[in-house]
């Protein structure tokens, strides 16, 4: 595990101030620890030498103002990481939305769009700790050792190289061991995370299991299980937790013979107190920060596992289509020709479609059909140029004018010729209106309420509704999606299983619409599983 | 606050271990203590430069603590580890065992994807409680007192000193961040919901607004959004380090007062130089111990809100009250009849307002409806998910029937079948999924069941068969396998009565169709109930009726039923029961 990841750097600005700042606040941290140790070496030992409190006023001000200093340096270190944190999280979330929105519409952008999700709505705040807690520490644990073993060389160098002796074992025992408990460590997250599977699938099952009377016996087997994995884990453990045993033990010891040492020469007279005091309350301070770092090891790893998530999706390629050219218009209606066109999946043998052949001229409706897993949806998502055919060819001319690949044509002009309605189409929170401007933004209130007549739905415009638009039925949904696409006069109107599983009214005016659309000079495709569905169409092509 | 303790409650079998925890943590954390206090002590002695051997004492004592401490951080932690995986083996026993008395039924509330998430991560945070809040609270707890004794033996003053200046460190500081953390939660809240809503808004719809040419303009809009709610993080990360600041400056204060007082007494004559040196330099090293507390602080806020929906969950009441005794149902074929039923989910409306239907032994019964009519309610009042509000459903047999009331609930299931539209796949093999319908089936049982549910050719394909993975809820399967695969595991339990709920729903129109044959050709015999909005496939049915309002009444156009009946019982008397004790509470 990389403490930070150098892609982090990249993608997030903000990091890169933030180590900046930290390592400034790091190194005033580290001489106001040398300034305090001072302080209180020479209070002390001033106390003791004199027998009175005499002249202490100066220094005890002096301590109280290097306390405060110490004060407003952890708090403007929380300050700088917190707001730190805000800025890389927020840019990570805009590249990843952006990354995931437009990447086109086959399976893996799917997957990809949820795991962006639920990054973004909350898997992301795994960075707060990460920045707030574990970099800074991981800065002061470069830079106080440091600050402190110099100011140490300069008034014992026995004591200095006691601890430069020791200092550098911490790292070094603690990579060891990290290496040899890595793969274990590893697995652990995975057994950790496969038993919170386990117990979502237990829960998530539990009406299931309950009406086989299997509820109560999961219990015991969510405990056994439980069970099994602290015993495997605490195996492990006693290994991981080795590292922290050496580095306690390494800090200890070595504070210890500083201690014994300073004292033995201070007897023999070689020190004088204020130096044997100031080293002492100076030798544990080189390793309280890394001693801290290893305590925040959790927040670590899952701040680690949270940017890996991310800077995975945000470095894997991904595919840009669609070139500068404009959609030709001049010359009559649209037509559009696929030739062999073919889609590859992966894990599945046969590429779907394969090897589609069709045209669809402006003013007539075609039918496409076949059943699932013949590729109409990637075929839909070919032509409307949401992805790129794996083989093949889809050419737009317009009436008898030449035709253009659409792989040379800028997608944003293509999809302003185009309409579609999707089975589970997409209905923004707002009101009917709303929904019905994302087809037309221009739209007037009587343009609206014609499209609404055309397919026979009657909402009122000022109407509400909720995310997902849940409180339409399905049929009012794609109707709404339908009066949209009217809206759009566009020039190739998509219909993908529009009318599977609706009710006959709503089927008949989805179809009605359809036609009119065609007449109107509009290319028409409309797909659907069985070829009943397909009876308004002038011609029907079987997919399979 | 009760929450949080009411939840430690629940971790009964980690009490040992982490009561070893505490004692290894007291350890550790003392000698690191009593280090800093006797090589102060060392160090300020030597200077007065005493025969070596008055220091022996103090040299083995500092080389002892400086040994003892690692060893015993090392016993706190495991010790601390293993007692939070038993904690957290405890909470999931418990929370299970509500979830099975409450689930689908008592937690309705709530979606199933929301519900499941939190318990995963409240149950997985609540760990953090014990390990990062309970432990480390409890040694620094006892150190510190432990610690004011020891000074206030040395220097009452400076007893009280350090008293006053852990207390700042113990108690406030971590109180004002917890308080700050709880605040900024709140502060961001408004933004960041509204993040969240539009985000998932725009990946969801992302492929039909590229289309639309409207994708841009949405991811602008959520870029604004998006600043918004880093302004609003950035805001509330001035009081973030309040907390850590104000630990901080009781530690100095600890030993600028020591320092003080000390010298006044040195003057006076009280006290002697290397004890001095101790009292001045042995607040250093409690103060770090207690000074950890005030950032763990702040996830005390998040952690009492995962408590507190554990709580909701072992609160929640049940909805069904279970008899103290079973009574048996009616043997050989049975039927049954709903009288007056009045029902709804727990907190929710009653969707069911007077349902009256009788269905004969062996018969199929259609029930159609649109969404939102009460179907699902109707079918988990059947297999006694929920209990009616008013009205019976009785068990009817040849010769007495049973009020199912007066049956445990796991009882009436194991005759009551119940197929769903989200029948759960479990992310296991295909034997595994089908075995929790009888444990005790073997291979040839469960090739029969899944034969007769039309996937014996499946199986026979597979390479691993049986053994195969059928993937995180099924995924590994088409739609139609996994609703064949839930009809082949009601085979294998074969119960006499079978309630199906929307079996076809998420299928695609021809696999519906071939499903509802298979379902219904599968079950032949039996007494079904198919409860479905689709009207459209119910062949094969011997009646139909329609749910409406609440009620059942003659549908007004059902194309393939062979005859239509209305809702109400056709039998007039009823059968006498079974047994004396038999008879619902309100006959």
């Amino acid at each position: 595990m990389k403490p930070l990841d150098p892609r982090l750097l990249r993608h997030a600005r903000a990091t890169r101030s933030m180590l900046v700042a930290s390592a400034a606040l790091g190194t005033a941290v580290g001489v106001a620890v040398v300034a305090q140790a001072w302080v209180i070496a020479t209070a002390v030992s001033r106390v003791i030498q004199r027998g009175s409190g005499e002249a202490l006023a100066p220094l005890v001000l002096a301590l109280a103002a290097i306390v405060t200093v110490r004060a407003l340096l952890v708090w403007m270190q929380e300050v700088v990481s917190r707001r730190a944190s805000a800025s890389v999280k927020s840019s990570l979330r805009r590249q990843l939305v952006r990354a995931a929105a437009t990447s086109g519409d086959d399976a893996l952008a799917r997957t990809r769009r949820s795991e962006v999700a639920a990054l973004a709505i909350g898997g992301l705040d795994a960075l707060d700790d990460y920045f707030g807690k574990y970099l800074p520490q991981l800065v002061l644990a470069v830079v106080v050792p440091v600050i402190v073993v110099a100011q140490l060389g300069l008034v014992d160098v026995t004591a200095a190289v006691t601890v430069v002796l020791t200092l550098p074992l911490i790292p070094v025992f603690m990579a060891l061991v990290g290496r040899t408990t890595e793969a274990s460590n590893r697995s652990r997250w995975r057994a950790l995370s496969r038993l919170s599977h386990h117990f979502l699938d237990v829960i998530e099952g539990m009406p299931t299991l309950r009406s086989f009377g299997r509820g109560a016996a999961q219990v015991q087997q969510v405990r056994i299980s439980t069970d099994r994995y602290r015993s495997t884990t605490m195996a492990t453990l006693r290994i991981a937790f080795l590292s922290s045993l050496v580095l306690e033990l390494l800090a200890t010891l070595s504070v210890a013979l500083v201690a014994v040492g300073v004292g033995l020469r201070l007897v023999d007279g070689g020190l004088d107190l204020r130096t044997g005091l100031f080293v002492i309350v100076l030798a544990p301070e080189a390793y309280l920060p890394l001693r801290q770092v290893g305590a925040h090891y959790h927040a670590s790893a899952a701040g680690v596992a949270a940017a890996d998530a991310a800077l995975a999706i945000l470095e894997s390629p991904s595919s840009h289509l669609g070139g500068s050219e404009r959609v030709p218009t001049s010359g009559g209606p649209l037509a559009i020709s696929l030739d062999g066109v073919s889609v590859d999946h992966t894990g599945r043998g046969r590429p779907a479609p394969d090897r589609a052949t069709l045209t669809i001229h402006g003013g007539e409706v075609v039918g496409l059909a076949g059943p699932s897993g013949s590729g109409k949806s990637s075929l839909v998502s070919v032509l409307l140029g949401l992805r790129s055919p794996d083989r093949g060819s889809i050419r737009v001319a317009a009436g008898s004018g030449a035709p253009i690949d659409l792989g040379e044509v800028d997608p944003a002009d293509w999809h302003r010729h185009v309409a579609w309605v999707d089975q589970h189409p997409f209905v923004c929170a707002g009101t009917i209106a709303d929904n019905l401007r994302l087809g037309d933004s221009a739209a007037d209130v009587v343009e609206m309420r014609r499209a609404l007549e055309a397919v026979g739905l009657g909402l009122a415009l000022d109407r509400t509704v909720g995310d997902g638009g849940d409180e339409l039925s399905a049929g009012e949904r794609r109707r709404l999606a339908m009066a949209r696409a009217l809206l759009r006069r566009a020039d190739l109107v998509v219909l993908d299983e529009a009318t599977a599983g609706l009710d006959t009214v709503s089927e008949a005016s989805i179809v009605r619409a359809a036609r009119a659309e065609a007449d109107r000079g509009a290319a028409v495709l409309m797909v659907a599983h069985r070829p009943a569905a397909l009876a308004g169409a002038d011609r029907v092509v079987v997919l399979g | 606050m009760n929450e949080l303790v009411r939840v430690l409650r629940l971790g009964r079998s980690g009490r040992g271990r982490l009561a070893l925890a505490v004692c290894a943590g007291v350890g550790a954390t003392g000698a690191a203590v009593a280090l800093a206090g006797v090589s102060a002590w060392l160090i300020a002695r030597a200077a007065e430069r005493p025969p070596v051997l008055y220091l022996m004492v103090a040299i083995v004592a500092v080389r002892a603590f400086g040994l003892s401490r690692g060893v015993l951080r090392y016993v706190e932690r495991l010790a601390g580890h293993d007692a939070a995986f038993r904690v957290l083996a405890d909470v999931r026993a418990t929370v299970v065992d509500r979830l099975a008395r409450l689930l689908p039924g008592g937690a309705r509330a709530m979606s199933r994807g929301e519900m499941t998430a939190r318990f995963v991560g409240d149950v997985d945070g609540l760990l953090d409680l014990w390990v990062r809040v309970v432990l480390p609270g409890a040694v620094a707890g006892v150190v510190a007192i432990a610690s004011v004794v020891a000074m206030a033996l040395i220097l009452p003053v400076a007893g009280v000193v350090l008293a006053t200046t852990l207390v700042l460190a113990g108690v406030v500081a971590p109180a004002v961040a917890s308080r700050w953390s709880a605040t900024a939660q709140r502060t961001i809240a408004p933004d960041r919901g509204e993040y969240q809503r539009r985000v998932l808004e725009v990946l969801d719809g992302a492929a039909e607004l590229t289309v639309l040419g409207r994708l841009d303009e949405r991811l602008d809009e959520l870029d604004r959004l998006d600043g918004s709610l880093r302004r609003a993080e950035a805001r509330t990360s001035f009081a973030a380090g309040i907390g850590s600041a104000i630990a901080v400056v009781a530690a100095g204060a600890a030993i600028v007062g020591s320092l003080w007082f000390g010298a006044a007494a040195i003057e006076r004559g009280d006290l002697g130089g290397p004890a001095f040196a101790v009292i001045v330099l042995l607040p250093f090293a409690v103060h770090e111990a207690v000074g950890a507390l005030a950032p763990v602080a702040a996830a005390l806020p998040g952690l009492r809100v995962s408590a507190r929906r554990v709580c909701e969950v072992i609160d929640a009441p049940d909805p069904v009250a279970e008899p103290a005794e079973s009574a048996d149902l009616p043997d050989g074929p049975i039927g049954l009849e709903i009288r007056g039923l009045r029902a709804g989910w727990p907190g929710g409306p009653m969707v069911l307002d007077g349902v009256d239907l009788a269905v004969a032994a062996g018969t199929t019964v259609a029930i159609v409806g649109p969404s939102g009519a009460g179907k699902s309610t109707l079918a988990a009042a059947l297999v006694r998910f929920i209990d009616p509000t008013a009205g019976t459903i009785v068990v009817t047999g040849a010769e007495c029937s049973v009020d199912t009331r007066t049956v445990v609930g796991d009882e009436l299931r194991r005759d009551m079948g119940w197929c769903t539209q989200d029948a759960h796949v479990f992310d296991s093999t295909l034997r595994a999924n089908l075995a929790l319908a009888d444990p005790a089936a073997d291979d040839g049982a469960i090739l029969a069941a899944l034969t007769g549910a039309r996937l014996g050719s499946f199986v026979a394909s597979l390479p691993e068969g049986l053994d195969t993975m059928v993937g995180e809820h099924g995924r590994a399967l088409s739609g139609g396998e996994r609703q064949r695969l839930g009809l082949a595991r009601l085979l294998l339990a074969d119960p006499r009565i079978v309630v199906f709920d929307e079996p076809t729903e998420h299928l695609d129109d021809d696999t519906a169709r071939a499903v509802m044959h298979d379902l219904l050709d599968a079950t032949a015999g039996r007494t079904v109930i198919v409860i479905t909005h689709r009207t459209d496939l119910l062949r094969g049915v011997d009646r139909v009726v329609a749910l409406r309002d609440g009620r059942l009444v003659e549908p007004a156009e059902v194309p393939t039923a062979a005859n239509l009946v209305c809702g109400a019982p056709t039998d007039a008397g009823a059968p006498s029961a079974c047994r004396s004790s038999i008879g619902g509470p309100d006959r």
